[in-house]
Order: structure tokens, then sequence, then C-alpha cells
């Protein structure tokens, strides 16, 4: 049993996170929620039971010292705190706004037996957001040379961590900008692109050299990089090839991948349009389908290019689907429209191709398949219409096959992933390390991130071996 | 930054730009393209490489200035620079060996069919090139081809150079004289490929033809570009930009090309309007 010294703090409470109130942050691209205050912050990090073993810690996939950084903010330390995450984390602030906490630290918080469990996601946040400058690490360089391929969490994380070691680290970015999906991917208003600016020049404060336009596969291969004194190769490019859903309907004008409609809005900040140059369609009664993260980011999206009605269609119920519970209710409150237990079969064009339709049908759960989840089964004759002008198909995505294809002894598995090895994340070609979803299929950020570490210890370890 | 070494005005709207971009030259090969963005707004467009220079690490895109993009890019001049290039993108150019390739380069396509051309020519293939424009003042690249053609067909609509008509006509008078056409490969605008794949069909000459859809990334990842190709959906960024022509669904990829034909008129309304002061009401630009 954990000792508990009384100290006068109401437990049973957790500090609320202010919000954009819902009406007005469905018409604006600004971030949703807006952080604690010092004072806010301090009082929900004494919430903290300072437990004697603290389960948090296991729920963290890059085993961030949790207790620590909490007790540091409830003593105002909040530099110190921030300085704490960056030991484990090197991307604090994102993680705080996007990390699945309630699947992780936060569930096996001893505080949610009875109450609500401690804020730990929004604790990270503020420590993150709060450190003034950026910390400076201590390097020594070694001599040796890491690449990586792609700048997303994966990426940015293995990046850090072995500059920190004293590697010369150099990332090759297939677009004009670092971040892979925090910069494509998640919206604006959930993670803002200047915050994600802020972790990549503290990766780059370690002195690692981000290269961008360089698709790796066709501007540079592996064994280019080889050939360019590279002692081991890190392939983190993510799961960024959209599935579609194969109904017909779905190349007319009207239909968008998530990848697609994210890319134009987030990226190239389409929002902004005619100030930047790209477009994308404003749809006025769209359909989302999908349940997870990227559906809800698009529906969301959609929502503030200003449709009238946003559909999500899942051929599940609520409780099934993978998206995070903060982001499904922020989307109920913005007023998306769930369409559950739907299945689309064919969306419906005009005579200009242009998208008028979507037929559906309806679905009903069956037996739990191998993922656990019920698997949903066609009703006969269920078949219903939704009137819409746009389709977002966000039902997934698949590693791009790209890397692998141009590279000589790079084993695949299902659905395109590379196959490594479960202790090293080595590929099946020596030297060559992959982790994050080009090894798991589309995942979370901080999954990324976790099997990022183990790999860049991986490569320390390779490294020191060969060169003896 | 990728500066630009060399400009030149080769047809009207129509300019070529040499620029510099060591990596893209080191591995590009005919047929593939890049994806640019001109400033921090820009949009990401793909050119096709028309043109390079592994020594002097350059490549050459030939560009027709029509929509806010092409114009930005027009405005820019020797040792400017374009803020990205990526690439080389897409599959290189199928190359056969000593056959007989017919190459139509329509308008702009010109530019793109130039590299195959010569690659084809190099590889021991009777190479008879056709070379076409709505007019004369949009031809370029005549001497180009000469140089690497056994034969060189120019043919404007208006009769203005050349003999009157389209691709498509010296093609078919090829193949009903008799000559042996092992291949064709067509570049030029959606329209122009259908019709001229279509000439071919019946004589089951195989026919490619290099696609030229909306694309954002250029890499797999956003799907804008997909087409239906034999019944199933390719991206052109990753799967083509060659494709069987006899495959090909044009009535799908020319629709696809209209998606934003109402965001290109404004974003060039607008620009005009900053650029010239032309007052918004006023301008009445076609955007293709």
């Amino acid at each position: 049993m954990p000792k508990f010294i009384p100290d006068k703090v109401d437990r049973r409470k957790r500090i609320p996170m202010r919000e954009q109130e819902a009406g007005a942050r469905a018409k604006n691209f600004d971030e949703v929620s807006l952080g604690y205050s010092e004072e806010e912050a301090k009082n929900e990090a004494r919430r903290c039971m300072k437990c004697e073993t603290p389960m948090c810690m296991e729920g963290c996939p890059v085993g961030v010292d949790i207790p620590k950084f909490v007790k540091e903010i409830a003593e105002g330390k909040f530099d110190e705190a921030g300085k704490t995450l960056k030991d484990k984390n090197n991307l604090p602030a994102i993680c705080g706004r996007v990390c699945p906490q309630e699947s992780q630290c936060e569930k096996m918080c001893i505080l949610g037996m009875k109450w609500k469990p401690l804020a730990i996601g929004r604790l990270e946040r503020f420590a993150a957001d709060h450190e003034k400058e950026i910390s400076k690490a201590d390097i020594k360089l070694n001599g040796k040379k890491v690449a990586i391929v792609g700048s997303g969490p994966a990426g940015l994380t293995a990046a850090a961590d072995l500059a920190r070691m004293g590697y010369g680290v150099t990332i090759f970015e297939a677009l004009h900008k670092p971040g892979g999906v925090l910069v494509y991917g998640i919206p604006e208003f959930r993670l803002p692109k200047a915050i994600v600016e802020r972790e990549v020049d503290y990766v780059k404060s370690l002195g690692v050299e981000v290269r961008l336009n360089q698709i790796v596969g066709k501007t540079v291969d592996v064994d280019d990089l080889f050939e360019q004194g590279y002692a081991a190769i890190f392939i983190g490019s993510g799961a960024g090839l959209p599935s579609f859903m194969r109904i017909p309907g779905e190349n007319l004008n009207g239909v968008y991948s998530a990848n697609e409609f994210l890319t134009r809005v987030n990226l190239m900040r389409a929002f902004r349009f005619p100030e930047y140059d790209t477009p994308v369609k404003r749809g006025k009664n769209v359909a989302v389908v999908g349940g997870g993260n990227v559906a809800m980011d698009s529906a969301r999206t959609a929502k503030r290019l200003g449709a009238e009605h946003v559909y999500l269609i899942y051929r599940r119920g609520e409780e099934e689907m993978p998206a995070r519970r903060e982001e499904l209710e922020h989307a109920k409150e913005e007023g998306i429209e769930f369409k559950l237990l739907m299945n689309p079969t064919k969306i419906i064009g005009d005579e200009q191709r242009q998208v008028k339709a979507i037929e559906c049908v309806c679905m009903e759960l069956g037996e739990a398949d191998e993922s656990g989840r019920r698997s949903p089964v066609c009703k006969d004759g269920s078949e219903t219409t939704l009137d819409v002008d746009t389709v977002i198909i966000a039902i997934g995505t698949s590693p791009n096959p790209m890397i692998a294809k141009t590279t000589p002894g790079l084993k695949t598995g299902k659905h395109g992933v590379l196959e490594v090895d479960g202790y090293s994340f080595m590929t099946s070609r020596e030297g060559v390390f992959a982790g994050g979803d080009i090894v798991s299929g589309a995942a979370t950020v901080i999954s990324a991130m976790g099997q990022a570490k183990e790999a860049a210890k991986a490569i320390d370890e390779f490294i020191k071996n060969k060169s003896g | 930054m990728y500066k630009i070494i060399a400009k030149k005005e080769i047809a009207d709207n129509t300019t070529q730009y040499e620029v510099e971009a060591p990596d893209v030259a080191r591995k590009a090969k005919p047929g593939q393209f890049v994806v640019i963005r001109t400033d921090e707004k820009g949009e990401r467009i793909p050119l096709t490489i028309a043109d390079l220079n592994k020594e002097k690490g350059t490549v050459t895109m030939v560009v027709l200035s029509v929509g806010k993009t092409t114009k930005k890019l027009a405005a820019l001049n020797e040792g400017d620079c374009i803020l990205d290039i990526a690439g080389p993108l897409g599959n290189p150019a199928e190359i056969i060996d000593n056959g007989t390739v017919v190459c139509i380069g329509g308008g702009l396509g010109i530019a793109p069919i130039y590299p195959i051309a010569r690659e084809l020519k190099a590889r021991g293939n009777r190479v008879i090139s056709i070379i076409g424009a709505r007019s004369a003042s949009l031809l370029f690249w005549e001497d180009r081809l000469r140089a690497v053609s056994d034969e060189l067909h120019i043919v404007t609509d208006d009769g203005s150079k050349g003999r009157k008509g389209f691709a498509v006509h010296p093609l078919m008078e090829l193949i009903n004289g008799g000559v042996k056409v092992d291949r064709v490969i067509i570049v030029g605008s959606a329209i122009m490929m259908k019709v001229t794949s279509e000439a071919t069909r019946p004589h089951h000459i195989k026919t490619i033809v290099s696609l030229n859809p909306i694309m954002v990334d250029g890499t797999g990842m956003c799907g804008s570009c997909r087409v239906t190709v034999g019944g199933k959906t390719k991206f052109t960024c990753v799967d083509g930009p060659e494709f069987d022509g006899h495959q090909v669904d044009f009535d799908e990829l020319m629709s696809r090309l209209k998606t934003y034909a109402s965001e290109e008129k404004q974003a060039l309304e607008t620009y005009t309007h900053q650029i010239e002061g032309v007052p918004l009401c006023l301008s009445s630009s076609p955007t293709k």
C-alpha cells in the first residue's frame, strides 16, 4: 500500500482545460483547447498521489518520468518539468496534445479508480509549452553518421536520440516541410503548426540536419546513403498510402482520400485560399467514411470550411470507434452527425461526374473478429442514400511501397509493412532499421516514437559492435 | 532553393527554364517529372523534365503560362530561385530497342516527348516524330526533334505551319501506307491523346500515353492523380505517368482535370488584380 500523508488537497475533481466554445471554434482553425494557466497546472499536479510504485510510467511507451515532472509542476519549477520531459520525450508539446492518454498513462493512474485520473497529458502540454527557451543538450560528436528517412514522429525521435548519443544525423524528408503526419495530417486546430515547428527546431538544435525535397527511393536510394558514408539508416517513412473502398463512384469529382483533403488544408493551407494558392472543395453536405482520428479530423475540418451537414459514416458503433475519446466528444459538440452501423456501397454522380449522393447499407454487429471488435454484417434490403456533394474516405492508410520497391533485400509483410527483428528493429537488410507506421501499419504518434527510441538504441549498439 | 540559370521564351506564353537541381539531375530519366513550388504560399504542381545536364546538375522544364502558378513562374528571371523542386518522380519512360516508334508531341507535350525520342534513337530505333500545335506561334523545338528523328512531321490546327490538321492524320497515313510501327508514344492534351489512341486501336499497335493529372505530393500519398486504367484505379504519380492508351478512361481524366476550374479562375483573377491592378470585375482571363 502506498504511504499517504494527508495534505489537504481535494483530489476528487480534475481541473478542466479551457476550450474555445463549440459554436465559435467550428468556424475557425485556431486550437480548440487553450491549455492550463500556471495556477490550474499547479492545482492539477497537486492531485498526484505520489505512489511509491507509479503505474502511470508503465503506461508510457517512451518511459517519461511522470511523477517527477508532475511534482516539479506542483512546486512551480516549470522549466525543470520541461527538462524532465525532454529527457525521454523529444516532442512533449506534441504528445501532450495527440497521445491517447486515456488508454496509456492516465489509464494506469490510481486516482482513476475512484475519480478522474490525473490529467497527465494536459500537464505534459503545459510544461512543454511553458519552456521558454530551447534547452541545450551537451553533445560530444563521435564522428559517425546516421541517415533517417522521414521527419515524422518516428524520424524526429530517432534523430534526436541518436544526435544526443553523439551521431551526426541527417533526416531526408520527401515534402517541403518537416514533420510528416504532424504537418500534413493532424489539423491546426488540434496541433498548431507553430508547435510542430518549435519541436522540429529543438531537434535541429541538437545538430540534426533536415534535408527537404528528398524522396528516398527516387532522389536518393538506400545504397547511395551507405555510399555517402552513413553507418546505419533508420526508415520512419510512415503509412502514407491512402486506402480506398473499391466501391463504384470513388473517382468522381468531389471524392477525396482523407490524406488529400487534409494535406490540401493542413500542409498547403487551402483554408486560406486564395491567399495561399492551393484550393480545396468546400462542400455543403459532406460524408466522411471511417471512425478513427483521421475521420474525426476530416469531419471537423469540413465543418470549419463551412459545411452545413457533415455526416460521419462508420460501420460499427460508437464504442468500437478507434478515435481518441476527446476528439469524438469534440466532434459531436461541433455538430458532426454520426451515422453509425452504416457502410457505403456506392457513390452516385451527376452528368458532370460530380458527387451528388452516397448510398449506404445498415449493419449489425456479429461475432468478435481477431481484433476483438465485433465485426459488422450487412442487413439485406437496408439501403439508404444521403445527399452529399463531397465524400472523404478515411478508412486507413498503409505504408508507401516506394522504399521497399527500390531497396534490394528489404522484406515486406502484410499490407507492405517492413519486416523487422522484434528486438533490434533491424530490417532484412544489414544496417537498415525501421520503426513507426512503416513497421506497425497506421497507429499512433506515440507508438511510433516508442519504437523509434528502441531502434535508436539498437542502432547505437549495432554501430559500436561493428566498429569494435 | 533552386536557381534558374537560363530562361527563354520559346513560343507564345511558353517558357523554357533551366534550373540547378543536382539531386534531381543525377537520377532523372526520360519520362519522369518533378513537383515544384514557387514560393511559401504556392501550390505544388507537376512539371515534366524536358531535358537534363548531369555534369552541370541542371534540369530543363517547359511551361505554358495559363494559371496563377505558371504566371508566377514566368515572373521569375535568371538568377531567381524556385523554392522547392522534388524529384525525379514517376517511372521512367519504357524504352524499347531496335524498333520503329512514332513519337507524338502535342502543344506543350513537344517538350517531354523530346528526351524520349532522343533515348529511343540512341537505342537503335527508327524514330518518326510528329509534333503539332494549334498554331505556328505555339510550336517549338522543331530543330531538337529533327536532330533525333529519322522523320519529322509538323501539323498545326490552322495550317500556319506544316500541314493543316491534327497529329492523328500523319499517323494514320504512316500506318495505312504500310509502315510497320511497333509502338506509338503520345504526350499532349487529354483529348488529343484520347483521339490519337483510338486511331491505333483497330491496328493493335501498342500505344503509350503520358498523363498529367492534378497532383499534390507526387509520391503516392494523396491519390489526387488517380485514373482508371483497364478498369482498375491507378495513381499516375507512382504507377505512371505512362499507361496503355487503349486502357485509359480519358473521359474520367478530363473531368477530373476540371475539378478546380472555378478556383483556378478565381486565383488567376485575384493574382492579375494584384500585379496589374486590373479590377476584379473586368478581368476575364481564360484559365486553361
